[in-house]
């Protein structure tokens, strides 16, 4: 599907809406979110930002309109199925597998690359360890392009915040996912780290051509580095287009100062 | 001498990954090996050597259940209930197929009553994808209960009213395993075989994916795990652990029968991973030793020591007794101040050693 600017979409969003009891999450959203470009949805609190990324990544089901990536249905898929597809994320609250180190849980991303069943595991030597070693060698460069280097054997629980923040955004990109959901990357943290993060962040897209879609409060940071933006608001999307567009939008203003203002 | 990083610099990730990382460590495998495997078996008396005995089968049968319970994070009070269907699959397969006179090599009923207990566990292991925690304790216990029953309401399984099958030696190309040395290397080879494949599980693809269930099955999902495939090979190979262990047990006793399987026993071995240490391949073994022997080193105690303080005539009595008082004791006093099991407290000796003089 083309985009106004010229860009095809890698992920497509068509009228989804999703109702919890009561509560109205999303009600017909639609998105196109262009290859290789950093996408942002931002709102209030309450607007269903996650819930319309949960249903990106498969753990909610929508009740109606359709989700495509790569021009293909990914409706009613589980999420394991879509992280196959090429679909990494981050959670809002770190989700990281505290029992293990740095480097366990960056292996443990490239799970959907690796082939080892449970009997060569057993066995190990031969082609369970160059498959072990084929994919460490993976995951060193990862290490390094986050500095993470004197880390990767620290058991993750007793990491700092923002390392911790960074070394889950290591474990998605260690699947070389093609579309990256980062679910409040920044949140919590200081000035300093950040800083890191957005470098991160526009690294990954501009050196690894990931498309990243992001959910952040920063205004900021989200008009600095998103090339385009959707905002929502108690489910719906009231406006979507670059920095300046969004920006410049009444329905937006009003949505974050309140009618009045 | 110690456990030292200092000096030792890796030049390959192979290297890096290696179990054994350090020269230290390996020549401390290779001197338990000589002990274990060489000089016990010569040295030690036939009581000794039989106690080695049941603990080479406790370890294979923990490494199952703690891949289960403490690397996936999922419980099973139905872990002795495997082994008889472990134990009676290979007893009857044992008594009823004949080769040249023989009764079926214990290379082929092995493997085949690993393989059907791990059937039977992939479907107890159906609950644990809908439910977690106490329910599914309770789920194992039904079905520990339920092959017990079904084992011995089966005359056709059980082998009649006693529910009990009785089997040869093992025997490997005509050489008969009857003496206490030669049972005693056999169960061990299996406990070496056990250790190094759950060692090797846990360190690659599948064992990294059950610890992610186990730490975070939101998470795991999300990078591609299906958590409902792997808990089911989580349950499966704990099974296959079992079941070996049960025919373990079977060609040790010479006998298959229920007695043995009971839910005490499940109990035992969560004991073991517990004290031994969850999610801990040498802790299982810790703690299959520190079970196994406990009662062994009670009673020795109160045989040299018992005299002095009561009548010797009720020793035995009290020997029985203070098994259960120490055994019950023991599981409260780790889970409160070592709740990670003896593995940790190794763990400290060992990082205490590794600069040791010095105090950083």
């Amino acid at each position: 599907m083309a985009e106004p600017n010229g860009h095809d979409s890698i992920l497509s969003v068509r009228g989804v809406s999703k109702n919890f009891g009561g509560v109205r999450a999303n009600n017909d959203v639609s998105i196109e979110v262009p290859r290789g470009k950093i996408f942002a949805i931002i709102g209030p609190n309450g607007a269903g930002k996650t819930s319309l990324l949960n249903m990106i990544s498969g753990f909610y089901v929508p009740d109606a309109g359709e989700i495509a990536f790569e021009g293909k249905s990914i409706n009613g898929l589980k999420p394991n199925e879509i992280a196959e597809h090429g679909i990494g994320r981050t959670f809002q609250n770190i989700a990281l597998f505290r029992g293990m180190n740095v480097l366990q849980n960056m292996m443990l991303g490239r799970h959907v690359l690796m082939k080892t069943g449970v009997l060569s595991s057993f066995v190990y030597w031969g082609k369970t360890q160059r498959e072990e070693v084929a994919h460490r060698e993976k995951v060193e460069e990862l290490i390094d392009f986050l500095r993470l280097n004197d880390l990767r054997k620290a058991p993750t629980g007793e990491l700092a915040y923002g390392l911790q923040k960074r070394v889950e955004l290591g474990r998605a990109l260690a699947a070389e996912p093609e579309l990256l959901l980062l679910d409040e990357p920044m949140a919590g943290m200081n000035q300093e780290e950040k800083e890191d993060m957005v470098r991160y962040v526009l690294d990954i897209a501009e050196q690894r051509g990931t498309t990243i879609v992001l959910i952040e409060h920063d205004m900021g940071v989200v008009m600095d580095i998103s090339d385009r933006i959707a905002v929502l608001d108690q489910g719906e999307k009231i406006a979507d287009g670059t920095p300046d567009e969004v920006r410049a939008n009444p329905r937006v203003i009003e949505a974050y100062l309140g009618a009045d203002h | 001498m110690f456990h030292r990083e200092c000096g030792y610099y890796k030049t390959s990730y192979q290297g890096d990954q290696a179990i054994l990382p350090f020269p230290i460590a390996k020549q401390a495998i290779f001197g338990l090996l000589l002990l274990f495997l060489i000089v016990i078996p010569f040295f030690a008396n036939e009581y000794y050597l039989s106690q080695l005995s049941l603990v080479a089968i406790a370890v294979v049968g923990a490494l199952g259940l703690n891949i289960l319970l403490g690397y996936t994070g999922q419980i099973s009070i139905g872990h002795a209930a495997f082994m008889s269907v472990g134990a009676y699959t290979a007893a009857n397969l044992v008594t009823r197929i004949e080769i040249g006179g023989e009764q079926l090599p214990f290379f082929l009923a092995l493997p085949a009553g690993g393989i059907m207990a791990a059937l039977i566990g992939l479907v107890v292991g159906i609950p644990s994808l809908r439910v977690k925690g106490l329910y599914l304790a309770i789920a194992t216990l039904a079905a520990q209960f339920i092959i017990e029953w079904i084992i011995n309401h089966t005359p056709a399984i059980s082998g009649g009213a006693a529910a009990a099958i009785e089997v040869d030696r093992p025997a490997l190309f005509g050489w008969v395993m009857n003496e206490q040395w030669e049972l005693y290397l056999f169960v061990m080879f299996f406990a070496i075989l056990a250790i190094m494949a759950a060692t090797n599980l846990v360190r690659s693809r599948v064992g990294r994916a059950l610890v992610a269930i186990r730490d975070q099955d939101i998470a795991a999902e999300i990078i591609g795990i299906n958590v409902f495939k792997y808990k089911l090979y989580a349950f499966a190979i704990s099974s296959f652990f079992a079941g070996v262990t049960g025919v373990l047990y079977m060609y040790y006793f010479s006998i298959a029968t229920y007695e043995q399987f009971q839910i005490v026993v499940s109990i035992d071995f969560l004991a073991m991973c517990i004290i031994g240490g969850l999610g801990s391949i040498v802790g299982t073994i810790f703690g299959a030793f520190f079970i196994i022997m406990l009662p062994v080193v009670i009673r020795i105690v109160m045989e040299s020591f018992g005299p002095y303080f009561m009548d010797p005539s009720y020793l035995p009595q009290v020997i029985g007794q203070l098994r259960l008082i120490f055994f019950g004791g023991l599981i409260m006093v780790f889970l409160i101040v070592e709740p990670e099991g003896l593995n940790r407290l190794w763990q400290n000796i060992r990082n205490y050693f590794r600069v040791w003089p010095f105090s950083y």
